[in-house]
């Protein structure tokens, strides 16, 4: 074990800023790229289903 | 006759979208225990670095991302050149699902470079040839997202993509190389094919463990860009009314 506390982990030897500003940036970017993928195909099924609603109504044009 | 080859199932976009579909929750799932195992002796196992300290703990996600903003180039572009040259509208969809990925692992090898290189070197950049070199990578990704959003036909939009992606794929081995070329203030490569690795096995096992996450995740977010992109160009088909008309409303 490296760490005899918490507060010696999160000063990780007195580089906490570079040490957490690089992981914090990083798991920001892989949590909230998912997120996006996922809303961009919600976003896309809900278009094709409009779209494919409008054209089966009845003397919708083709 | 690319439908008698059995590796051409899969350029069928139903059939690729069904594929992703049924990997994704896997690889997601693997992306984050190999992130828990590889932060684990990353943090708790692996020791204090008796020249850098702590600091040195940024190579957990620094080298396998600067390595995946590599190797996700070399991806996106071949699969550009196989959806111009052999006319595969799949191939085409995943260059496009790949180059936002590329492109963040591009940054955080960048922004974990900086916060590495100021602690260590006293600076947070250098103009130096692989510092350089992998911020025209971050350009070329760039370059690459926008041309392809500004063409409105999809299928040249593609092609100039391709175009563009083979040319700056000239940048891959710059980079790669560019520590053994020039005088740099990067260190060379801390692995390499023909010389035992300078570091304690348990810092490189993390390092290890972080880059197959990084990979895995790199396939999720992949194969789940490229379904959104499959709907979006796919949704005038039968086979995607169909699937949008039975089943799970929200997650087809």
């Amino acid at each position: 074990m490296n760490w005899n506390s918490a507060s010696e982990f999160f000063s990780m030897g007195g580089y906490g800023v570079y040490v957490w500003g690089s992981y914090a940036v990083t798991a920001v970017l892989l949590v909230i790229e998912p997120l996006l993928a996922a809303q961009r195909r919600r976003r896309a099924v809900e278009r094709a289903r409009e779209a494919a609603a409008a054209e089966s109504q009845p003397g919708a044009p083709q | 006759m690319a439908d008698s080859i059995p590796w051409f199932v899969f350029a069928a976009p139903s059939r690729f979208y069904r594929l992703a579909a049924a990997l994704e929750p896997w690889l997601w799932a693997i992306a984050a225990a190999l992130a828990a195992a590889g932060l684990y002796i990353g943090f708790f196992v692996a020791p204090t670095d008796a020249t850098q300290g702590d600091a040195y703990r940024i190579i957990f996600i620094h080298v396998p991302a600067a390595w995946m903003s590599m190797l996700v180039y070399l991806a996106m572009a071949s699969w550009a050149a196989v959806g111009w040259l052999l006319n595969a509208r799949m191939a085409s969809i995943l260059a496009r699902a790949l180059a936002p990925t590329g492109a963040i692992f591009t940054f955080i090898a960048l922004w974990t470079g900086a916060l590495w290189g100021r602690p260590t070197w006293g600076a947070w950049w250098v103009w130096d040839a692989r510092l350089t070199s992998e911020l025209i990578l971050l350009f070329l990704y760039l370059g690459f997202i926008a041309l392809v959003a500004s063409i409105d036909d999809v299928r040249r939009g593609d092609k100039a993509g391709a175009l563009l992606a083979i040319i700056g794929a000239v940048n891959i081995p710059i980079i790669y190389f560019s520590v053994r070329w020039w005088n740099t203030l990067h260190q060379g490569a801390t692995i390499n094919l023909t010389t035992a690795p300078k570091m304690a096995s348990t810092m490189l096992t993390a390092m290890l463990l972080m880059t197959l996450s990084f990979w895995a995740y790199a396939f999720a977010i992949s194969f789940s860009r490229a379904r959104a992109e499959v709907i979006e160009r796919e949704s005038r088909t039968d086979w995607v009314r169909q699937l949008l008309a039975g089943g799970d409303r929200r997650e087809p």
